[in-house]
């Protein structure tokens, strides 16, 4: 495996060792120094054409922990629109000699032509409205450390599905995995063809919420009431929010997770995101451990440190 | 032009507007001279095993000038055309500025008159195709401009379409629409459906071109104009016009090559090649086109080349400038994709074995179809109904000499065409132009241009 671009498509096997792989380095964050040697002498360069301070920083900070070097490029949109192509960005960056690129990028598919173009391993930081796989990866796992496993789990994926990268890796990997994924939207918010995807839809939060494990609230962007897909974000939040009085009725074991950064008050309520069934903080952590078990399969093995598959207590190189 | 050459072109099969069969054809003076069996001349171009048509016709052509002189001219453009079989192109006036003026017509003019094939200029309905007001379409048809269109800006307020109808419908002119709602179709790069979906890349829904259709064929109705659509994509968008003619309207529309080949699945990859506008639609809608090129119902089949530097593809899918080089390499493609492979009886085309339909032809397309929308069908939108297309004595010698049995693999690196991006890079291609005759002469030889 070189690239990690997606997880439409991927098999079930693929994300199951990802997420053992996963339960490895959980171990080494666990450590008072949570640092191993198995990804010394590599550099990996953060390549982010959109700003997200998070997720590059859970990247480096996956990077550090396998004792990488890290490098990172912050590409404005505006000194691309200068006249640098993304080929010409790219083929600088590999001049640099370096084994993998984390790319972050506004347009759907620009890490697929990353990868056409480039001998290096490209991780998929998030592209457009397509696909966030390591976001998918450490939802995944958050939800198998909470329940034990995603089978027979029933999700509810809720907000702006069509705008929305995470839900797509999402829906994907969760139904890989054995989920039954519900999407709650008013049909604005959904991909105008929902065709082939192993989905069902509602509008009706309060009853789908009834039968949910696991709520997922993506962040309601501001700009959406202005192109006329919703009338308000306050009529959103009546209809799509997990306000307090939803919250209250939720069952015992049902959990709320979001993608972050959460907008307290529009999707989910201020006292919602503070509860102890609000996962949140436990996929900020897990997202380091996701991202270190995927650098290190992709860059691991290929000329890594040898001595780190040892240290990894089983984990397999 | 140098002086005309007399030639014989021996042992082709004529296909044209008139049908098909073996006949020399003589070429004296720009024209042709006679047709018929065993014709003599000092000089003979070897045609033997291969067809000859009335030259093609191109009404939809990028051709780079003014403005984009680094990724096309109109040099370039027509060498491109000649190798490809076309005889005339018409050069879509959308370069920058826009030719919207007598001075800017006969400028291309200047610059076309030594190109590879015949160059002739459309200009914008409005000025700039800003959609204000009106350019001087009473200058401009006096100078012989024949096709009038705002292209990939379209005419969107329905007052001034109306009145360009009524303006143009005296001067026997063709108001040329590209059809796509602006709204609907903003910030969109790939056909609205299962892809756009799954890629997450806003679409452009196919309603966005037949809401336009549907409108501009109703002024066409009130003012009684001719009216001719760019690029349609869709089926609904088809069957519209097709049964508005029934009814007597006089409306044409054309189909680029491209959305008769590919469909949105084929934009997997996120390859800004395959990015187009109208864009590459549903597998539903291509079969449609196809089933109208198949039906002799097609207007005419344009390549929509569009010239654009290498910086305007090597950019993600939703930045990237749609459109591809399509000149040299349109008859080809739907010889090989759409035709050839459907002839079933041996001996009808000479040399072309019976093979299966082109890999994921809908249905086959004749081969009378298939050059008739290349060819004479366009010919007659541009010169109207005294242009005949039948290769007959007296017919102007724009003449397409095209080799069947050829096979060979479309290097976009070896085409005239300085823009290079093609989705179809490293196709294996059957049928090659031979001989192109512009005028009576020879622009292509044996395969090569002379120009």
């Amino acid at each position: 495996m070189k690239h990690l671009l997606g997880v439409i498509g991927q098999p079930r096997e693929l994300l199951e060792e990802l997420l053992q792989l996963s339960d490895s380095f959980a171990e080494v964050n666990a450590r008072p120094i949570p640092k191993v040697p198995a990804l010394r002498g590599r550099t990996v360069a953060t390549l982010f054409f959109e700003d997200s301070t998070r997720t590059r920083l859970s990247f480096e900070t996956a990077a550090k922990r396998l004792s990488a070097d890290t490098l990172s490029f912050s590409v404005s949109s505006s000194s691309v629109k200068k006249g640098e192509t993304l080929r010409d960005t790219a083929l600088t960056l590999e001049a640099m000699r370096i084994d993998a690129i984390v790319v972050r990028h506004a347009s759907s598919g620009a890490p697929w032509q990353l990868a056409r173009w480039l001998d290096c391993s490209v991780i998929n930081a998030g592209d457009g409205w397509h696909e966030h796989p390591t976001q998918a990866l450490l939802d995944c796992y958050t939800l198998r450390r909470h329940f034990g496993s995603l089978d027979g789990l029933r999700i509810a994926i809720v907000g702006d599905i069509k705008h929305s990268r995470v839900a797509r890796s999402d829906v994907w990997a969760f139904t890989t995995l054995g989920a039954e994924v519900t999407l709650v939207a008013p049909r604005t918010l959904l991909p105008p063809s929902l065709e082939g995807w192993p989905v069902r839809v509602s509008e009706d939060l309060d009853a789908t919420l009834a039968a949910t494990d696991a709520v997922y609230l993506l962040r309601m962007q501001r700009e959406r009431q202005h192109e006329a897909l919703v009338p308000s974000l306050r009529e959103y939040t009546a209809r799509f929010g997990l306000t307090r009085q939803r919250a209250d009725r939720l069952a015992e074991r049902t959990v709320v997770l979001h993608p972050g950064p959460m907008n307290r008050g529009v999707e989910i309520a201020p006292e919602v995101a503070d509860l102890d069934r609000c996962l949140v903080l436990d996929q900020v952590a897990n997202g380091v451990t996701v991202r270190m078990a995927v650098l290190f399969k992709l860059l691991a093995g290929s000329g890594a440190d040898a001595v780190a598959a040892p240290t990894l207590g089983g984990a397999d190189a | 032009m140098p002086e005309p050459e007399a030639f014989v072109i021996r042992g082709a099969t004529v296909l044209d507007a008139a049908g098909r069969r073996v006949a020399d054809v003589a070429v004296r003076d720009g024209k042709i001279a006679a047709v018929g069996a065993q014709l003599d001349g000092d000089r003979v171009l070897d045609a033997g095993g291969c067809l000859l048509t009335p030259g093609l016709v191109d009404l939809n052509a990028g051709v780079g000038e003014p403005g984009l002189e680094e990724a096309e001219t109109v040099a370039s453009a027509a060498r491109a055309a000649a190798l490809g079989g076309y005889t005339t192109i018409v050069a879509r006036p959308d370069g920058d500025p826009v030719c919207d003026s007598a001075a800017a017509v006969r400028e291309l003019r200047a610059i076309a008159a030594d190109a590879a094939c015949r160059v002739l200029p459309a200009a914008s309905v409005s000025v700039g195709a800003k959609g204000e007001r009106l350019s001087p379409m009473g200058e401009l048809a006096a100078l012989g401009v024949r096709l009038f269109s705002d292209d990939g800006h379209g005419i969107g307020d329905a007052r001034l379409l109306r009145r360009a109808f009524e303006y143009a419908a005296g001067l026997g002119v063709v108001i040329c629409q590209f059809a796509e709602d602006r709204a609907l179709a903003a910030g969109g790069h790939l056909h609205e459906g299962v892809w756009s979906s799954r890629l997450g890349i806003a679409g452009i829904p196919a309603e966005a071109e037949e809401v336009v259709v549907m409108r501009d064929l109703a002024l066409a109705r009130l003012t009684g104009a001719t009216l001719h659509f760019r690029t349609l994509s869709t089926a609904a968008s088809l069957a519209m016009v097709h049964s508005a003619r029934r009814r007597g309207l006089a409306v044409s529309a054309e189909v680029a090559m491209a959305n008769l080949l590919l469909v949105d699945a084929d934009c997997a990859g996120f390859d800004p090649a395959t990015k187009f506008r109208p864009p590459l639609r549903s597998v539903e809608d291509r079969a449609a086109l196809v089933g109208h090129l198949a039906a002799g119902e097609l207007d005419a089949v344009v390549s929509a080349h569009t010239p654009h530097s290498v910086e305007d593809k090597e950019v993600p899918f939703d930045e990237a400038a749609p459109g591809a080089s399509m000149l040299q390499w349109t008859l080809a493609l739907g010889l090989t994709e759409l035709a050839l492979g459907g002839e079933r009886q041996a001996g009808e085309v000479p040399g072309a074995a019976p093979v299966g339909p082109g890999p994921g032809a809908p249905v086959a397309v004749g081969l009378a179809e298939l050059i008739g929308a290349l060819s004479w069908k366009p010919a007659s939108i541009l010169y109207g109904t005294a242009w005949r297309g039948v290769v007959e004595p007296g017919a102007p010698a724009d003449l397409a000499v095209i080799d069947p049995t050829v096979t060979w693999t479309l290097d976009p690196g070896q085409g005239a065409s300085h823009t290079r991006t093609t989705p179809f890079a490293g196709r294996r291609l059957r049928g090659r132009v031979r001989h192109t005759i512009v005028g009576g002469e020879p622009v292509v030889l044996d395969g090569v241009a002379r120009r």
